[in-house]
Formats: C-alpha cells, sequence, structure tokens
C-alpha cells in the first residue's frame, strides 16, 4: 500500500505541475481562474498548521496554558519580521520548550 | 562536453543561496519521516518521485494515523493545490519550449525556483535562456533538497523524544506561509482559511482541508474587491 501511495501521489503531483505548463500556446487562461488561483498557497497552507496550534485532541484550546500556541506565536512573529525558514524552526521549538517549562 | 549556457550558471548563482531555506526544510522532513517509520527507501523514493516537501508532510501524518489510501492521496493533492497556480504564473515566460523542456520543468516545478524564476523575469520579461536559467536554479535546489532529506532520515531515529522535534511540521509550514501574506487579501485568504480549518476538523475525510482552500479563495477575492471599491 505504501508503495501504491507514494506512486499515486507523485503521479498526481507531476500532472499538477504539467497542467497549465502543456497547455497550447493559443489557449488563454480566464482571468478569474488566475486572480483565484492566487490565494491558493497562503490559503492551503496555513489551513493546515492553524488546527495543530489552536486544538488540543480535537478541543478549541486558546489558553495560556496551550505552550503549543504561544511557541506558534513566536514563530510567526519571527516568519513575519524574518522571512528565513530556519530561524522560524527553530524559535518555535525553542519557544515550546521554555512555555512547557514555564506553565 | 557541451558549454554550459550563461543562463545556466546565472541559475545556479541565484539557486545556491536558497539552500539555506530549503535545507531545513529537507532536514525536518527527513526526521518526520523516519519519525513516522517510513522504511528508508520508500521515504527516498518518495522525496525523489514526490518532490515536493508539504504533500509528503502531510501524506507521512496520515499514515501514520492509519487513513486510508485515497485519503492519503486526496489530501496530499490538496495540499499541492499551489503547484496549478506556480504552473499558470510561469506558463507564459514558457510557452514556446518544446514539450521535453516543459516537462522537466514540471518536474523540478518547487516553491522556491518558482519564486526566484518569477522574481527574475518578470522585471526583465526580455531576458534570455529561461530554461537554462530555471535547470540553473533546480540542480543546486535538487540536490540539496534529496541530500537534506536523507540526512534528516538517518539521523531522524536517533533523536530523543524529548525534543518534540513533530512539532517541527507546523512550524515547518508557518515558515512556508507567512512569506505569501503580502497584501491585505492574502491575510484575509490565509485568515479565512485557518479558521474554516479549526471550525471543520471534526469533519470526516479531512473535508476540512478542502472546505478551507474554498473559504481562503473566497475571502481573498471578496477582500480585493471590498478594498478596490472603496473610495481611496
Amino acid at each position: 500500500m505504501l508503495w501504491g501511495v507514494i506512486l499515486a501521489i507523485a503521479a498526481a503531483t507531476f500532472c499538477q505541475r504539467a497542467s497549465f505548463l502543456l497547455l497550447p500556446e493559443r489557449v488563454r487562461l480566464p482571468e478569474f481562474l488566475k486572480r483565484a488561483l492566487r490565494y491558493v498557497p497562503a490559503a492551503v497552507l496555513t489551513a493546515i498548521w492553524v488546527p495543530e496550534l489552536m486544538l488540543r485532541k480535537g478541543v478549541l484550546s486558546l489558553v495560556p496554558g496551550n505552550e503549543r500556541l504561544l511557541a506558534g506565536a513566536v514563530a510567526i512573529a519571527v516568519a513575519w519580521r524574518f522571512r528565513v525558514a530556519f530561524g522560524t524552526i527553530l524559535a518555535g521549538l525553542l519557544a515550546l520548550h521554555v512555555f512547557d517549562w514555564m506553565f | 562536453m557541451p558549454t554550459l549556457h550563461p543562463e545556466f550558471r546565472h541559475g545556479v548563482r541565484a539557486g545556491l543561496p536558497l539552500l539555506i531555506a530549503v535545507g531545513p526544510f529537507g532536514l525536518v522532513t527527513g526526521v518526520a519521516i523516519a519519525a513516522g517509520g517510513i522504511p528508508p527507501l520508500q521515504a527516498m523514493a518518495m522525496s525523489i518521485l514526490i518532490y515536493a516537501g508539504a504533500s509528503m508532510l502531510a501524506a507521512t501524518q496520515l499514515l501514520v494515523e492509519g487513513a486510508p489510501a485515497l485519503l492519503i492521496v486526496l489530501a496530499a493533492f490538496i495540499v499541492n493545490l499551489r503547484l496549478f497556480m506556480y504552473s499558470a504564473s510561469i506558463r507564459p515566460y514558457l510557452l514556446r519550449e518544446p514539450l521535453h523542456r516543459r516537462l522537466l520543468v514540471s518536474y523540478g516545478l518547487v516553491d522556491n525556483p518558482y519564486a526566484m524564476f518569477l522574481q527574475r523575469f518578470s522585471t526583465h520579461p526580455e531576458a534570455p535562456g529561461r530554461f537554462d536559467y530555471f535547470l540553473g536554479l533546480s540542480v543546486p535546489i535538487w540536490l540539496g533538497w534529496q541530500a537534506a532529506v536523507a540526512l534528516g532520515l538517518l539521523v531522524g531515529q536517533e533523536l530523543p523524544a524529548a525534543w518534540k522535534l513533530e512539532f517541527a511540521t507546523p512550524l515547518a509550514f508557518i515558515a512556508m506561509s507567512v512569506p505569501f501574506l503580502r497584501d491585505k487579501p492574502m491575510v484575509a485568504a490565509a485568515a479565512s482559511a485557518g479558521a474554516t480549518a479549526v471550525l471543520a476538523h471534526g469533519l470526516p475525510l479531512r473535508l476540512g482541508l478542502a472546505l478551507a482552500a474554498v473559504a481562503g479563495i473566497a475571502a481573498g477575492i471578496a477582500a480585493e474587491r471590498w478594498l478596490a471599491r472603496r473610495p481611496a
């Protein structure tokens, strides 16, 4: 099953990348589609991490005791200010340990 | 030996510094996959055949949870929806390239070279050697990515659980998503998608992620229209 999953994802991913690049030259993309696609990365990538920070065992947890939420906030601040991936991940992990020790 | 196109060398030079960003992602991905119990051979096959870190992380998480195969493929597809956008937005620059070149670009179309390529050719639309530049960007990034994943796989199983490295996965997604938030409509799209993902987390089949994508796009377009209509 693992190999099947890997090959299926690989095929799907390649098709996603090739999709528009393989369209014949005369095809014009509708303006609305281009506008909608613009928002896909921000929407999908954010939708992956927000529940990981805000939910604890499937229940909404917006209290200071939720150290993942606090550490995530630190990581967001670092990502926003410095735009460095490694710094973001490192700061978030360090913050998680600090908040875990505090609460 | 064929001589290298000068744009290939420019691409390599532009791609090398990106390894500072790509390396840690590869490392985190390798560590997460090793921690998920996926054997090294299959893990490297994932890395080479799929070559898209975000979907590999998402798939690994679902594999660990024992989700059905179809669902895992679907979730990876949704995570990689952004590749449609990359494909559409570099299309105008590569329209006249032969098919085999466009297929090669398709394989190498990942976040960092995409952004770099677009940055160069949207400001210098007349610049030559677009394909060679993309290839130059992609070679160091591909090699660096595979090496970083392999290293992550090697050290992943040795790292103590007390380090809480599983938290590196959401952090990697934070690092990937925040640079997209350049204007208000983008922030609206992200906020709406995040809120939808939280509210819809209980839905089966990871429908929450698909709903979040739709809500994000709708909020982005709505914000764009609202800002355009407002008197300056």
